[in-house]
């Protein structure tokens, strides 16, 4: 990405200027679904045709700058496409009603930013305790509160893991261009349905509005996941099998199984259960059916690290930044590399411990007061923390090549 | 109204969940959900197309018992979540199950707004007038006056009418009847089952362990006595003076009229939507 804050002022002028005529563009070039051509869009553009093309047939969701775009698109798209949109009351319902969706064999979805992200999580927790598909997209804004609704900040990363009480895991993944929030998203959507549980993708408030030229994959090359159906009789459905891998197959209700779903500790039929000893089993298998897919689950983009002496670890919109920072420090003679995680939730421990074996320094560029930066410390067991170094904003501004630069000037 | 046996209930009962309820000795919540049943027994519904939806509460524990798709949802969200199934797949029959406090106080944004909406929902709000599983806290619909363990020197509050509230809101159909009467409460469970829009019964029960303890209202069987003798159907409400209405429950069908139900909207503008496509 060149400077970025000539990327903002064109984005703000672009989507006051031609953001009608380019959404129509956009969606012509989507209709001839085959032989698709190169496209001028947006980030929240690019989401909704993704979860168009992964076979999302259900939205329900409430107005929040900056995520928006999605459900405006979504409102126009699934109709059409036979699919229900509805716009609810709050954000509290938007989750309620999706999992509901799901629970009767939607592929639903749901968008938000800052605030109605903190709505939603006792929603999305009962999503993952009752281990029901859906995806909730979250384009972060500055927080905390209102914040400033139209400027970049990476200040839900923490949320998107420890925001619902008690003990979940979670899967989130974290775009860094247009093209991925299309590529994401249908991911996002292939891991809901395949692992039964919410899945978060964090956008920012930039690559939301930030328009690239993206040509999206055509229908025949999109890979699309759907759920497992029971193949067994009814009276032999357990809601909660123990099939492989912890991964079970998912009747809808209305299919003639006629399961119950709580959101208190269950047993394996989905019915309430005191017994600590079924209590630790559901626990183990919601952890289980994460950490024991740690490799198919973790995505991370290793760019220029073979011989970096200093590492940079950034995700989203700040990788951007950082991408930059390494083109031009290794033009001026110094070995730089970045590391960016497209999956931040499992946390990708293994290539982070691999990066930190061999080089001397890491730089973690990030949008707040330093959330995935505690990540990496907690694996430099061997290293001193002084080798690892925030470089934190919470602005409204990014974090420029420049600055990035100046950083890696600094710890040389 | 068809003669159920009472051994109907049973056969819709899930033998393979680990009886007993939770439900306190005289709680009535038993009483309506025999009545419930009863009334869905009367339809002749396929059990596989019919969803009960809660949310969190005594009555909300209602779905786990009886051998439907089930959900038990987060405090307030039923309405919520049984929107989404609903909307999804309009052809199952989708029965909400609430109390007051569930539905008129943390969930009460979600009811106003599927009233409005006249989504097909048949919501079944069990009104104990207290919040029974947390021990006694003074709910939207506790009588003024009325001690709560959180109102220790008496309500200090009004109280709600849920029936004028869901239908200022545009309920197409609301009805309101007591535990005590449950011929009715099953003949409205029927009518709600076959209103084609948002349905909202309010079902007025007891609490004796906890509202009737702390209340002093004298044990199970003389409360419910007391919604015997406090209540008077709709019917005769215009022919009694008004000091004999005054403080009484009316039950009857206070409203029911066909509107545009959601679903069936929606239905429509997908095949506008389709159709404008065509035309180009």
């Amino acid at each position: 990405m060149p400077n970025s804050k000539k990327t903002t002022k064109t984005t703000k002028a672009a989507a006051k200027e031609t953001k009608a005529q380019q959404t129509d563009t956009a969606l012509k070039e989507l209709e001839s679904k085959s032989k698709r051509k190169n496209v001028l869009m947006q980030g929240n553009e690019a989401v909704s045709y993704g979860a168009l093309d992964a076979g999302c047939n259900f939205f329900a969701g409430y107005p929040i700058t900056p995520s928006t775009e999605i459900a405006e698109i979504l409102a126009a798209e699934l109709p059409k496409r036979g699919g229900v949109f509805i716009q609810m009351e709050d954000e509290i319902a938007s989750i309620c009603a999706i999992t509901g969706a799901s629970l009767a064999g939607a592929k639903a979805l749901t968008a938000t930013s800052g605030p109605g992200f903190s709505l939603m999580q006792e929603g999305i927790g009962f999503a993952k305790i009752t281990e029901t598909p859906c995806v909730v997209v979250n384009v972060q804004r500055v927080g905390p509160s209102t914040g400033m609704p139209t400027s970049p900040a990476q200040g839900d990363i923490m949320q998107a893991r420890w925001g619902s009480h008690g003990d979940a895991p979670a899967i989130v993944l974290y775009p860094d261009s247009v093209k991925e929030c299309y590529e994401l998203t249908i991911r996002a959507i292939n891991l809901s349905e395949k692992y039964r549980t919410c899945v978060i993708l964090l956008l920012d408030e930039v690559l939301g509005h930030m328009r690239e030229s993206v040509r999206l994959p055509d229908m025949e090359n999109v890979r699309v996941i759907n759920r497992i159906k029971p193949t067994v009789p009814p009276h032999w459905y357990k809601h909660y099998d123990e099939n492989q891998k912890y991964l079970s197959p998912l009747a809808s209700y209305g299919e003639g199984y006629r399961f119950h779903v709580t959101g208190l500790t269950h047993d394996a039929l989905g019915f309430p259960t005191n017994k600590a000893t079924e209590g630790a089993e559901m626990m183990e298998r919601l952890r289980k059916k994460i950490s024991y897919n740690i490799r198919d689950l973790v995505q991370i983009e290793s760019h220029q690290l073979e011989d970096a002496k200093i590492a940079l670890f950034a995700a989203g919109i700040s990788a951007r930044s950082a991408k930059a920072a390494v083109a031009i420090a290794r033009s001026e003679g110094v070995k730089v590399g970045l590391l960016r995680p497209l999956t931040i939730w499992p946390f990708p421990d293994e290539a982070v411990r691999k990066m930190l074996q061999h080089v001397e320094t890491v730089i973690v560029p990030e949008l707040n007061q330093g959330q995935l930066i505690h990540e990496i410390k907690r694996l430099t067991k061997d290293k001193s923390d002084s080798n690892v170094i925030g470089l934190q904003r919470v602005n409204g501004k990014m974090i420029t090549p420049n600055d990035i630069l100046r950083k890696i000037k600094e710890v040389m | 109204m068809a003669n159920i046996p009472q051994r109907v209930v049973h056969e819709y009962l899930r033998h393979d969940k680990k009886f007993p309820h939770v439900w306190c000795a005289g709680c009535s919540n038993g009483t309506v959900l025999g009545a419930i049943i009863r009334g869905i027994a009367s339809l002749e519904l396929d059990r596989n197309d019919i969803v009960m939806v809660s949310g969190i509460g005594c009555s909300s524990r209602m779905p786990v018992y009886v051998d439907f798709n089930t959900l038990h949802t987060l405090h307030g969200r039923a309405i919520a979540y049984a929107t989404g199934i609903k909307l999804y797949k309009p052809n199952l029959k989708v029965i909400v199950i609430t109390g007051d406090g569930d539905c008129t106080a943390i969930g009460g944004n979600h009811l106003i707004h599927a009233a409005r909406r006249n989504i097909d929902l048949s919501v079944i709000l069990i009104n104990n007038n207290i919040y029974g599983m947390t021990g006694g806290q003074c709910s939207p619909t506790t009588p003024h006056e009325a001690l709560a363990t959180t109102m220790p020197y008496g309500n200090i509050e009004p109280d709600f009418d849920i029936c004028q509230l869901a239908m200022g809101a545009g309920a197409s159909h609301v009805a309101r009847t007591t535990a005590f009467h449950t011929q009715e409460v099953q003949k409205m469970v029927v009518d709600s089952l076959t209103h084609p829009g948002f349905s909202l019964i309010e079902v007025m029960s007891i609490c004796p362990v906890i509202f009737g303890r702390l209340n002093k209202k004298g044990g199970p069987a003389q409360m419910m006595k007391d919604l015997r003798d406090n209540s008077i159907p709709l019917t005769a409400v215009d022919k009694l003076p008004p000091e004999k209405v005054e403080g009484k429950i009316i039950r009857g069908t206070l409203r029911k009229e066909v509107q545009p139900e959601y679903c069936n909207v929606y239905a429509d503008l997908v095949a506008r939507v389709q159709n404008m496509g065509e035309d180009k």
